[in-house]
């Protein structure tokens, strides 16, 4: 084990510092507040949200757009770094496909909370019906959830073999965990095989299913006959946005990560160059299917549409929708096309930047068109007229908010970040290369 | 030979097993087609006579092995979700007529308990642009022929049946609220809380719903926290010959309810021939271009009767379900 050494000592996983362990607890506050304000829900009912029957979709279901939408950054990296075979990939991929499992996890709870009887979720699988694009909800997740957990677990079985060796005096308690985990990991050639094999197959799988897991949390909306969803842009418009939503995140989290840990020399300038281009395509995507989206109605729109558009172009969202397109998309673009762009504390706050706008996003999808239906809304409460989210809303969805990033801060604490086996195999390559070289 | 024979008999289990499984596959199919096939009239009587199963589909048996039982009550039971046998309801809205009097409103409203903020029926105070004349437009629900809610219903809640009224299992319902979003005309409405109709527990002996058990054709009754209601066409009225409680509440006939396929619509004082009025007054029903197919058709607010004015006295623009306390 003598060559993992020095690599093990910045690498393995770290007790926390006083600030992980401040983070910590506040994120385990903020969602046991977010449970018993949920509790309250169970109780009282949708009432204690500001829901009503015109919007009868709130933050709840933007959310849940938004966590869909960020798992697909597991899809996206293993499509494109690891397939490809991307050399740069190796500090990146892991933190990638945390975050895809943390989301789509809460993208699963979120679904839950939105509806009005849990206690009927078995009807879901006793009375289901294939033509609701929920039913196709109900499977993809599910699968997505299983597939991001293999893809994240098989890559870690040798180093859960080092981590068990390296904790054996230190932490006999964890060593036994990772001597568990690591399924005994010998590193033999056959299993090896498996593993590669497995790996290859499972990332194959999870790019169709990532796809579909979007396009299907479009047709959640398309298959409406609402001004504004009623659209065949849905699936193109969903997926890019998902792009900008999951690298995004992988930014923010990454340059967290690397701070924390200090990991610089590990995640180095160069991954924020490259993941910063990748951005600015994903924006320049989206930005096109907006375009799509919200230009070409404006010629085309019929009297109804043309009092949605307006109401986010110029009237009550407008704050919200050109924060959303400018923030969200044009300055990252214009800022990323730089080279001091792209270096690591701006890319972070413009990753940071675009997450926010990319959950008001989601918002701006729900809310609006539920607020102006084909028919005036009359003979409801004033208060109907609107929506903006109760404080219940606000403290659960908070809440999942915070679990996911609990959930991505248990995973960082216990897992190493960056592979261990396959760093200390590149070294040596790198080592030997050079050697051939001189 | 002794292996052998053990060894095909194991094979012809395996095979009966087999069989058996397709052919109780096949029979739902069968059957499942069969009760669609058999919403067309059949014209072939050799002595059979056609009965409909508990379970909704019509089989076809001899007449000899019919034997007749007078008054009995099963005649009357038929299976909620499939419908009443060959009828297709629809409603005629004379908009002409309508001059907002709101009586079909609180009829709904009282017989169905609707105890939340929403109506189910609303009268909508219509203005198409500047330069036409204003009227009210009567809305329920439009019992869709191609109903986006049931669509997207996950868990068959909402579903259609074959006399075209869209019903709710409010037993069922997950509360997902999706076939509320999908519906292009907002007649859904939600049980935000619990709803406070403590008078239809207490009350057992309202002759309307002499059988408390809530149903999908006694919509409403009960109400259940964290589902979805809607106008059903009072499918409990029309099964006892009745019609449905705007119709008869309207004291200006501006509802007319019927069967399609009798071609005949009434509102309690005149019966027309459904096609005909259609044709004369050029109905039409409401946002024809989504491809919904209504049932619920509509007269245009010509020749108007009354005045637009009057019916201002009864609008509240904030309310259409008045409160008790
Ligand atoms: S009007 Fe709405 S609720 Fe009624 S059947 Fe049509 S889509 Fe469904
Ligand atoms: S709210 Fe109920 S009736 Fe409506 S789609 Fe969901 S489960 Fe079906």
């Amino acid at each position: 084990m003598k060559k993992y050494d020095k690599l093990l000592n910045d690498l393995a996983p770290k007790k926390f510092g006083k600030l992980g362990t401040i983070w910590t607890i506040s994120l385990i506050v903020i969602i046991i507040i977010g449970i018993i304000a949920y509790i309250d829900q169970l109780i009282k009912g949708q009432v204690v949200t500001n829901m009503r029957d015109y919007t009868l979709w709130g933050i709840y279901i933007s959310n849940f757009v938004f966590f869909v939408a960020t798992s697909f950054v597991g899809s996206v990296t293993v499509a494109v770094l690891r397939l490809t075979k991307n050399n740069w990939r190796t500090p990146v991929v892991r933190i990638a496909e945390i975050i895809s499992l943390a989301a789509i996890v809460m993208a699963g709870i979120t679904i839950m909370i939105d509806m009005a009887r849990p206690d009927r979720l078995l009807n879901l699988f006793i009375h289901a019906r294939l033509q609701s694009p929920i039913t196709w909800d109900v499977i993809i997740i599910p699968t997505y959830i299983v597939l991001s957990l293999l893809l994240l677990y098989f890559p870690l079985l040798p180093d859960f073999k080092i981590l068990k060796e390296y904790f054996k005096d230190k932490s006999p308690k964890l060593s036994k965990w990772y001597g568990k985990l690591s399924l005994n990991w010998t590193g033999s050639k056959a299993q090896k095989a498996i593993q590669t094999k497995s790996i290859q197959i499972i990332a194959l799988m999870i790019i169709p299913v990532g796809l579909i897991l979007q396009t299907i949390d479009a047709w959640l909306f398309s298959t409406t006959y609402r001004i504004g969803w009623d659209s065949t842009n849905m699936g193109a418009y969903f997926i890019s946005g998902a792009f900008v939503a999951g690298v995004g995140a992988l930014i923010t989290v990454i340059y967290v990560v690397r701070r924390a840990y200090k990991l610089e020399h590990f995640i180095t300038d160069n991954h924020f160059d490259k993941l910063g281009k990748f951005l600015v395509l994903a924006c320049l995507t989206y930005l096109y299917f907006n375009i799509n989206e919200y230009l070409i109605p404006t010629f085309t729109a019929s009297k109804e549409e043309e009092i949605h558009l307006n109401t986010l172009i110029s009237g009550q969202y407008a704050p919200l929708f050109w924060f959303v397109i400018i923030g969200g998309l044009i300055i990252p673009i214009i800022v990323l096309l730089f080279k001091k762009g792209r270096k690591p504390l701006p890319m972070f706050i413009i990753g940071l930047v675009v997450v926010i706008a990319s959950w008001w996003k989601r918002y701006l999808i729900v809310t609006p068109t539920l607020l102006h239906p084909f028919l005036p809304i009359q003979g409801v409460p004033e208060s109907w007229h609107h929506y903006f989210p109760s404080i219940h809303e606000w403290l659960i969805t908070i809440a999942t908010l915070a679990m996911a990033l609990l959930i991505i801060t248990l995973l960082v604490r216990y897992l190493p970040i960056i592979p261990i086996q396959r760093t200390a195999d590149e070294q040596e390559e790198l080592l030997k290369n050079t050697k051939n070289a001189e | 030979m002794k292996n052998n024979k053990t060894n095909s008999r194991r094979k012809f289990i395996d095979k009966g097993i087999k069989l058996s499984l397709l052919t109780a596959i096949g029979g739902i199919g069968l059957t499942k087609l069969a009760s669609k096939l058999s919403a067309k009239p059949t014209s072939n009587s050799t002595g059979k006579i056609e009965l409909m199963t508990t379970e909704g589909t019509i089989i076809q048996v001899d007449s000899s092995e019919v034997m007749e039982m007078d008054n009995s009550k099963k005649h009357k039971e038929y299976n909620v979700r499939e419908g009443m046998p060959n009828r297709k309801f629809v409603m005629v809205v004379d908009l002409a007529k309508c001059k907002n009097a709101l009586k079909c409103q609180s009829a709904c409203n009282k017989y169905h308990y609707i105890t939340g903020d929403n109506a189910w029926l609303k009268v909508y105070k219509m203005q198409e642009s500047k330069d036409t004349a204003p009227y009210w437009m009567p809305t329920t629900c439009q019992h869709c022929d191609h109903p986006a809610c049931v669509t997207v219903c996950p868990v068959d809640a909402t579903f259609k049946r074959r006399d075209g009224l869209v019903l709710i299992d409010n037993k069922r319902c997950i509360g997902c609220r999706f076939c509320m979003a999908a519906c292009p005309y907002s007649t859904r409405v939600f049980n935000w809380s619990d709803p406070n109709q403590g008078e239809i527990t207490l009350a057992k002996d309202l002759k309307m719903h002499d059988h408390q058990k809530s149903s999908p054709e006694h919509a409403g009754v009960p109400s259940i926290k964290g589902t979805v209601d809607k106008c059903d066409f009072c499918p409990h009225a029309i099964q006892e010959g009745k019609l449905p409680h705007c119709v008869t509440a309207c004291p200006n006939g501006v509802f007319y309810f019927g069967d399609k396929y009798e071609d005949t619509v009434t509102n309690g004082d005149e019966t027309l021939r459904f096609s005909k009025l259609l044709k004369d007054k050029s109905g039409y029903r409401i946002m024809e271009g989504l491809g919904t197919e209504p049932s619920v058709y509509y007269l245009p607010p010509v020749d108007r009767l009354v005045d637009f004015e009057k019916g201002l006295e009864n609008y509240t623009e904030f309310q259409s379900v008045e409160k008790s306390k």
